[in-house]
């Protein structure tokens, strides 16, 4: 018998004693209504409908953070505000990857480039000042960027160099985590990407007397663009 | 010395150490403080709690089925999938991979499993340099010593302790500012995970319907240990099952706000296998290793079942009486807190471990605060139970045969009454001497003294008149 | 242990007009047994209690630890035994005192009067097991001449956990005096609480450390007039 047999086997047997329902409460008799989670967005934070509110919530979150967020009128704007990133930054060389937004805004940019569409040396998007990416949504209730190795340039790209600049569009902007899961599940279903993540502020840690600190080993500024 | 004996020494020792009662205090107030700002966000977070046990119910209940989803799913996608029945099989599997793969450096983002297996000691006996990247990890690395928190392995240092340590180990200049000192292993694990060959990661939850891992932290370090390296391993216990992807928007923000008191933490990642085709990075082999290690054994006992339920947010240390007073290191094992005392007699053996259970005062706090509704301090009270049934204590059972028949003979009570009335003059004498039988009491506390008149003699006086 | 309690909690009681029996042979829950893992030896005592509590109207009991026993406990004690039914019923009109006045009687003056600064601990198994908060405080309100302060930390454990106190001495000394020194930064004379032994626990420190701060029972301050 394998190891996976053996586990399998003991966890059968051990589950022949049914346990206790949780809560002190009784089982509902008839646990029609869906898996337990279902509900998920009744209890967690409430999120307005519109998105002028959605706007709102995820640039509060987004300040609380220590992210930075800008609402654009179009997306003629971006490279003017990258080349301000680029002088106020002293960014010398960038990472980046093909998209609808990223191509145009970073060849505005006019700087040493590393492209992480095709397998790339780790050590030159190490010497990167910035890694500018995509992204498959902007969560408003938690601030947060959802990205996945396919919609951003693969799975270091936003997370090594130490300035993460997403290129967002306004119909990305949804409501909620529930929503941001239902997301990934239509886009992707059949053919899911390898890595998937939610961004929430750039990196920190507590570890020191729990002494907020940003920029632990991730990117220590993350700057967001709504077009 | 004893694992009860090395307890009390350790406690006795943490328990008078008012620095350390101090820089725990302060940190777990912060903690409070913004647990319950972001507990209030919710807007309701008891019926998130009760729909998170049930999720958890649910998994662990019938686990076998979500395993092999889980682990079929993983395969589909090229990821190579390992058994481990025993802490010895784990290390021996990753081991193999790690010699197959001639690697020399290895990078690692927190994993409490590879405490619990040792794996560190082994892959460094068999001669791998093995870096910890979380910086909490980092810092109780360089000092040779376990974590001391599941959550933040570091808590029990001040900066000061922890500049003393860098100087020390990396040469690097004194400072008081953490940032400088976050600044400076940065710099350092930077180098790391550029040119580590394995990465090994462990897990928050395993999702069964999607075949993924979920890792959630604040650094990036797992994140950076999960996409460099050219071979990734994970390790994690059978029991991190969720059954669907969209049980996360629940979890995630319930870890976070019960582990750190944050919303949710910076990085919430789901990891599905090696590099896939059209990626342009990630490990070209991706490996997962599933633990037993006795967890079995706990899910065998249908009363404590819910104990296999645990996120692993380590709300409940926070919370705990005794744990902020004595300390992560005073338990001397890998998982400490409410939850770890529930455990380990499970994991390593009841009567080695059942003292965990009984230093206790059950106040309830921890069952109170766990969001996945474990019912903890009930399990401290199951284990003294089996416990004492398993190998009673000859003096204390007949202590309390003794105590059951008199209170039960109103004569024979009245009578004990009447000699403790007395005994209590007669202990003025010996009290707070090496002969003292209430020194448990007494050595730093007052005995009130006996009541001149009980409440029986009120009662029968009173119904006299 | 603590008659001054029972005798405070008869003199409310007939001061609002009830009738109170009390069985003379009821002397102890059987917690220490149950706590130390013993469940027989608990069980031996509890079914006593059981037996002499079949034909009472109501249960009130002056202590939350007591009140969780009986009213909690004791079903884990019973379930699965001949006694689970009984248990439950016994369970069903148990009242700890405080809940009893506010929440049964539906009275919170009781026409007290205690002018002192004081400051309130919530014991462990009153707080988390009974769910008791208000009722304690709202009675206070009542109390003619009685400030109240909340100290930091109200709800964290005072360290006595029955058979704990004596097993793990310097960790029970430990919880206390953080306790201790909570309800001290407050100013507060008197420490009150519904549990005997919590109070039990800090005035065994205070006396020790030769503090002047006293711990009183809820109810020896409501009987006072």
């Amino acid at each position: 018998m394998s190891e996976k047999e053996n586990i399998l086997a003991r966890v059968r047997e051990a589950l022949r004693v049914p346990a206790p329902w949780p809560g002190h409460s009784p089982a509902p008799s008839n646990r029609t209504g869906g898996p337990p989670s279902d509900n998920a967005r009744q209890w967690l934070p409430s999120v307005r409908p519109s998105f002028d509110d959605q706007v709102a919530l995820f640039r509060k979150n987004a300040g609380d953070l220590k992210a930075e967020f800008f609402l654009l009128e179009g997306v003629d704007e971006l490279p003017a505000k990258l080349a301000q990133l680029r002088e106020t930054e002293g960014w010398k060389k960038i990472g980046t990857h093909d998209g609808e937004l990223t191509t145009a805004a970073c060849r505005a940019l006019d700087l040493p480039t590393c492209r992480t569409d095709h397998p790339y040396d780790a050590k030159d998007l190490e010497t990167c000042d910035a890694g500018i990416t995509e992204c498959d949504a902007l969560i408003a209730q938690t601030g947060s960027v959802l990205l996945t190795s396919r919609s951003a340039g693969g799975r270091a790209l936003s997370v090594l160099p130490p300035h993460h600049v997403v290129l967002a569009r306004r119909e990305q902007l949804i409501s909620d985590l529930p929503e941001a899961f239902a997301l990934l599940k239509r886009k992707y279903q059949s053919n899911y990407p390898s890595f998937m993540t939610l961004i929430t502020g750039p990196s920190r840690t507590g570890d020191i007397e729990r002494i907020l600190v940003l920029g632990a080993h991730g990117p220590k500024k993350l700057t967001i663009f709504c077009v | 010395m004893s694992f009860v004996q090395e307890f009390k020494t350790q406690a006795l020792r943490l328990t008078h150490d008012l620095r350390h009662r101090q820089l725990i205090q302060t940190a777990l107030r912060k903690y409070e403080i913004v647990r319950d700002k972001s507990r209030a966000a919710f807007r309701d977070w008891q019926a998130a709690r009760q729909a998170a046990a049930e999720t958890k119910w649910e998994a662990i209940n019938h686990l076998d089925k979500y395993l092999v989803e889980f682990t079929d799913k993983l395969a589909a996608r090229g990821t190579k999938v390992h058994w481990a029945s025993t802490a010895s099989q784990a290390r021996d599997i990753i081991l193999g991979i790690i010699r197959e793969k001639k690697a020399r450096s290895i990078i690692k983002s927190k994993a409490m499993t590879s405490e619990e297996i040792h794996l560190n000691e082994a892959l460094e006996h068999a001669g791998y340099e093995v870096v910890e990247s979380d910086l909490g990890e980092f810092i109780v690395q360089l000092r040779h010593e376990a974590p001391y928190h599941i959550v933040f392995p570091a808590m029990h240092l001040s900066r000061g302790d922890i500049s003393e340590l860098f100087t020390r180990e990396l040469g690097s200049a004194q400072t008081d500012n953490p940032e400088e000192l976050t600044m400076i292993a940065r710099r350092v694990l930077r180098e790391k995970y550029v040119t580590a060959d394995i990465g090994l990661t462990g897990a928050n939850f395993a999702i069964a319907e999607t075949g993924m891992i979920s890792i959630t932290e604040n650094e990036g370090n797992a994140r950076l240990t999960g996409s460099l390296p050219k071979v990734v391993i994970s390790l994690l216990g059978i029991e991190k099952i969720l059954p669907r992807l969209e049980d996360l928007a629940l979890f995630l923000p319930m870890l976070a706000v019960s582990g750190t008191g944050q919303a949710l933490t910076c990085y919430n990642s789901l990891y599905g296998g090696p590099r896939q085709p059209g990626e342009s990075d990630g490990p070209e082999e991706y490996h997962v290793v599933l633990l037993d290690n006795r967890r079995t054994e706990l899910l065998a006992d249908a009363e404590q079942r819910d104990a296999l339920h645990c996120i692993r947010c380590g709300a409940c240390l926070n919370v705990c009486p005794i744990f902020r007073n004595v300390g992560g290191h005073t338990y001397g094992t890998t998982y400490s807190g409410p939850i770890g005392s529930v455990i380990t007699p499970h994991l390593r053996g009841l009567q080695d471990w059942k003292h965990l259970s009984y230093a206790s005062s059950l106040c309830g706090a921890c069952t109170e605060t766990c969001p996945v509704k474990i019912d903890l301090h009930h399990h401290l009270l199951q284990n003294r139970r089996n416990a004492s049934n398993q190998k009673p204590s000859t003096l204390e059972k007949m202590a309390f045969k003794l105590f059951a028949f008199t209170v039960n003979r109103p004569g024979l009570y009245a009578f004990a009454r009447g000699a403790g009335r007395i005994a209590q003059k007669l202990h003025s004498l010996v009290k707070r001497t090496r002969l003292d039988p209430a020194g448990g009491w007494t050595t730093t506390r007052d005995l009130p003294p006996i009541a001149s008149q009980t409440f029986k003699e009120f009662w029968k006086t009173r119904n006299k008149s | 242990m603590f008659p001054k309690v029972g005798i405070s909690v008869v003199q409310i009681l007939e001061r609002l007009g009830h009738t109170i029996d009390y069985p003379q042979d009821l002397a102890c829950c059987g917690q220490p047994a149950f706590n130390s893992g013993y469940w027989d030896e608990a069980r031996a005592v509890a079914v006593n209690v059981l037996r002499r509590l079949e034909n009472a109207e109501a249960v009130v009991i002056a202590s939350g630890s007591c009140g969780a026993m009986l009213k909690v406990f004791y079903q884990e004690l019973f379930a699965g035994t001949d006694h689970e039914a009984e248990a439950k019923a016994v369970s069903a009109k148990c009242w700890e005192f405080s809940e009893f006045l506010v929440k049964k009687l539906q009275v919170t003056d009781v026409g007290a009067r205690f002018p002192a600064k004081v400051t309130f601990h919530d014991g462990c198994h009153g707080l988390r097991e009974l769910h008791n908060k208000a009722a304690p405080r709202e009675l206070l309100a009542k109390v003619r001449g009685l400030e109240l302060v909340e100290m930091q930390d109200a709800e964290v454990c005072c360290g006595f956990g029955g058979t704990f106190a004596v097993k793990f001495p310097m960790i029970s000394t430990a919880m206390g005096d953080v306790k201790c020194a909570s309800a001290l930064e407050t100013g507060a004379h008197y420490i009150v609480s519904n549990d005997s032994s919590c109070l039990m626990q800090l005035q065994g420190l205070l006396d020790r450390q030769r503090k002047t701060t006293k711990t009183i029972h809820l109810a020896e301050i409501l009987a006072k007039t």
